[in-house]
C-alpha cells in the first residue's frame, strides 16, 4: 500500500469511531496545547522583563542607606538614615555618572476645597524625571533654583490629578498637601501600573527641599535624609567602575574605617530584572515539563485505544493478510493511524494553544510571542508519541497468525 | 505451534491440476481446514512439501508468502468478510492496493472484477446495504480482482439460502470455466456435486478421493425459473 493509501484508510477507521478518535486525541490536545501557551506565556513575560529593563536603563544604579547594627541585630534595610541629598550632591562629581536623583518618600493628604485625597509624596530634583523615565503632560519641570530653595510647587500624578481636579485645568491652581499650601506646575503623563501591579500615577512630587523640610520633617530622622538615590552611567560598561568609585566616596564622606561595613547598598537594577527573567524561564521550563506530562498520558491513550482497535479487528486482520497484506503493510497500517491520530491531535493542539496564547496576551497586557520553535517542537513531539505508542500494537497486529485472526469471532 | 503436537494432517499426497474443480468435504476436525490453509498458504506444513505452481512454499518467507496469496490465490469466505466501513468498490480493490497497483488502474479492475459477478450496478453501495447473496458476490469479486490461478472458497453457501448458494455455484463454475482453479470446502453434499473432483478427510488423511458429479449450476438456475410462468415465486424456491 502507498503511504496516500495507508493514508486514507487510517482517516477511515478513525472516522469510523468519531468520538472515540476524538477521546482519544484529547489527551494530545490538551498537551500540545498547554505545551504551546506556556511556552508562549513564559517567552511573553520575557519580552515583558526585557521592555521593563529597557525602560528604566540597564546603566542605572540605585544606592539606598544600609541596615542599621542594634546589639547584633541587623535592623534592616533603610532603617537608618546615612544618605542625604550632600551625598548625592557629591556623586555628582564622580566620573562617569550623568544624572543623580535622590529622593524622599511619605504619605500624604491632598487637599482641595471638599476634595481629599491620600496619596504618596516624593521629593525629587531635577535629574528625577530623567532618570525613572517619567514624561509630563502638561505644565513643567521643576527648576533648578526651586529645588535649591524648596519652593512649595508640586507635580501632580495623573490619577491625583483626575481626582482633585475632575474636569478641571490644575495648573497654577494651588492645594494643600497635609497642611501646607503648594501651587501645581505640572501634570505627569500616565506611567499606567508598575510591573507589581501598582497604580504609579498616584503620586505627588515636590522639590526634594520642600518635602524634606515641610511635609516629612518630623517624620525624618535627620532633615536632609533621602531614602534613595539613583545614578545613571553613562554606559553599562562603566557600571562596575561607577559602583567602586562611589562606594569610595560614600565611605569616605560617611567616615567609615577600612575592615568596617558599609552604611549603604549599591544595586544594579538591570541585574535585578535579569534575575526576575531567569527566574520566568525556570518557572516556564518547569510548567513546560509538567504540560510534557500530559503529552506523555495522551500517548499512553492512544496505545490503550490502539490496543483495544487491534483486538476489535483481528478478523479484519486476518482477511488482509489472507488477501495479502504483508506483515509490514498491516503494521504500518496501524502505525500510521496511531501517528494520524497523535498528529491530528497535535494540530488541534497548536490551534487551541495559539488561541490561548493570544487571549493571555490580550488580558496580561503583553507582547505575543509564539515561537516557531515551540510548534515544530509540538509537531514533532506528537508524532513521536504517535510512532512510540503505536509501535507495540501495530507490531501485535502485524505478528498476529492469519489462520487464527481468521477464526476470531 | 503450541507445545503439544497434534498432527492435523498426515500422510497426505495429492496433485491439483490448473482448471480443477475440487470439493472438500469432511467433518470438523477432520483436517480439511489444515488441508485448506496449506493450500492458501497461510500455512506451512511441518514437515512434508506443497509445491505450488513448481515453487516449494516450504521455504517461503512471510512475505513471500503475503505476495503469493495476493497474486496467485483469492478467498472466499462463509461470512463474506467485507470491510464495512468502505464500498463495494473498494473491498474489490483492496488486494490491488497491496499489489501495489496505480489507484485508477485498481478501479479500473475492481469494476470490472464486480460486473463480471453482477454487481455492475451497486458498486458504490457498502456492505450493510446489500443482501448475504451480493455480498458473497463481492468477495467473489475480491478473490478475482487480481487475476488468481486458485480460489479457496470456505463454506462459500454456509451463510446463504439454497437458490442463493446456487448462484454463487454458478459464478465459481463460469469462472471454472475461464481456467481458474476452484478448491471449496463444503459439508453440504448438494454443494459438492457441483465440483468435479471430491476428496473426504476423515481424523488427518484423506479417505477419499473421487470424481464428482458435476452438476451444472447454471442449468439448474435456469429450471428453477421455469415454472415462475404460473406460479408464485415463493414456490418456486426449494427448501432443504
Amino acid at each position: 500500500m502507498t503511504p496516500t493509501d495507508l493514508f486514507f484508510s487510517a482517516l477511515q477507521s478513525l472516522r469510523a469511531n468519531t468520538l472515540r478518535s476524538v477521546l482519544t486525541a484529547l489527551g494530545i490536545i490538551i498537551g500540545v496545547g498547554a505545551v504551546i501557551t506556556i511556552v508562549a506565556i513564559g517567552a511573553g513575560a520575557q519580552a515583558n522583563v526585557e521592555k521593563v529593563i529597557e525602560q528604566i536603563g540597564s546603566n542605572m544604579l540605585t544606592i539606598s542607606p544600609g541596615a542599621s547594627r542594634d546589639g547584633g541585630a541587623a535592623q534592616g534595610a533603610a532603617s537608618r538614615p546615612t544618605l542625604t541629598g550632600e551625598d548625592a550632591e557629591a556623586m555628582k562629581t564622580v566620573a562617569g555618572v550623568t544624572a543623580v536623583a535622590p529622593e524622599v518618600r511619605g504619605q500624604i493628604q491632598v487637599i482641595l476645597g471638599n476634595q481629599n485625597w491620600r496619596t504618596n509624596v516624593v521629593g525629587i530634583t531635577e535629574d528625577y524625571f530623567t532618570v525613572r523615565g517619567w514624561k509630563l503632560d502638561k505644565g513643567r519641570n521643576f527648576e533648578d533654583w526651586e529645588i535649591d530653595s524648596g519652593e512649595k510647587i508640586v507635580i501632580l500624578g495623573s490619577t491625583v490629578a483626575e481626582k482633585v481636579f475632575p474636569g478641571s485645568d490644575p495648573i497654577g491652581q494651588i492645594i494643600r498637601l497635609d497642611r501646607v499650601p503648594f501651587t501645581v506646575v505640572g501634570v505627569t503623563a500616565s506611567k499606567g501600573q508598575s510591573s507589581f501591579g501598582q497604580n504609579q500615577d498616584d503620586i505627588v512630587f515636590t522639590p526634594l527641599k520642600a518635602a524634606q523640610q515641610r511635609l516629612l520633617g518630623g517624620r525624618l530622622i535627620k532633615p536632609d535624609a533621602v531614602q534613595q538615590i539613583a545614578v545613571l552611567g553613562r554606559n553599562a560598561k562603566e557600571l562596575d567602575v561607577i559602583e567602586r568609585d562611589l562606594a569610595e566616596l560614600l565611605r569616605d564622606r560617611h567616615a567609615i574605617v577600612p575592615g568596617r561595613a558599609d552604611d549603604f547598598m549599591i544595586r544594579n537594577t538591570a541585574e535585578i530584572f535579569a534575575a526576575r527573567a531567569g527566574a520566568t524561564e525556570v518557572m516556564t521550563l518547569l510548567l513546560t515539563a509538567i504540560a510534557s506530562v500530559s503529552l506523555l498520558v495522551g500517548g499512553i491513550g492512544i496505545m490503550n485505544i490502539m490496543l483495544v482497535s487491534v483486538t476489535e479487528r483481528t478478523r479484519e486482520i486476518g482477511v488482509r493478510m489472507a488477501i495479502g497484506a504483508s506483515r509490514t503493510d498491516v503494521m504500518m497500517q496501524f502505525l500510521i493511524e496511531a501517528l494520524a491520530l497523535s498528529m491530528i491531535g497535535g494540530i488541534i493542539g497548536i490551534t487551541v494553544g495559539v488561541i490561548c496564547s493570544q487571549l493571555t496576551a490580550h488580558f496580561a497586557n503583553w507582547p505575543l510571542r509564539i515561537e516557531m520553535s515551540s510548534i515544530l517542537l509540538a509537531v514533532g513531539f506528537s508524532a513521536a508519541v504517535g510512532i512510540f505508542f503505536g509501535y507495540y500494537p501495530a507490531r501485535k497486529a502485524a505478528r498476529l497468525d492469519p489462520i487464527e485472526a481468521l477464526r476470531y469471532a | 505451534m503450541g507445545t503439544n503436537v497434534v498432527n492435523a494432517l498426515a500422510g497426505v499426497s495429492t496433485r491439483i491440476d490448473h482448471g480443477e474443480f475440487v470439493a472438500v468435504m469432511g467433518p470438523s476436525g477432520s483436517g480439511k481446514t489444515t488441508f485448506m490453509n496449506l493450500l492458501g498458504c497461510l500455512d506451512r506444513p511441518t514437515s512434508g512439501k506443497y509445491l505450488f505452481e513448481g515453487h516449494d512454499v516450504t521455504t517461503f518467507d512471510h512475505a513471500e508468502l503475503a505476495r503469493l496469496r495476493n497474486q496467485k490465490i483469492g478467498f472466499v469466505f462463509q461470512q463474506f468478510n467485507l470491510l464495512q466501513r468502505v464500498t463495494a468498490l473498494e473491498n474489490v480493490a483492496l488486494p490491488l492496493a497491496y499489489g501495489k497497483l496505480p489507484r485508477g488502474e485498481r478501479h479500473k479492475r475492481a469494476e470490472a472484477a464486480l460486473t463480471e459477478v453482477g454487481l455492475g450496478t451497486r458498486m458504490d453501495h457498502r456492505p450493510v446495504q446489500l443482501s448475504g447473496g451480493q455480498q458473497q458476490r463481492v468477495a467473489i469479486a475480491r478473490a478475482i480482482v487480481g487475476s488468481p490461478s486458485l480460489i479457496l472458497a470456505d463454506e462459500p453457501t454456509g451463510a446463504l439460502d439454497t437458490r442463493t448458494g446456487i448462484e454463487i455455484m454458478a459464478i465459481l463454475q463460469n469462472l471454472n470455466r475461464r481456467g481458474i482453479t476452484i478448491v471449496v470446502v463444503t459439508h453440504e453434499h448438494d454443494i459438492a456435486e457441483y465440483a468435479n473432483r471430491v476428496m473426504m478427510f476423515r481424523d488427518g488423511r484423506m479417505i477419499r478421493d473421487e470424481k464428482g458429479v458435476g452438476r451444472r449450476a447454471d442449468e439448474e438456475l435456469r429450471k428453477l425459473q421455469q415454472p415462475q410462468a404460473g406460479q408464485p415465486q415463493l414456490v418456486a424456491v426449494g427448501s432443504h
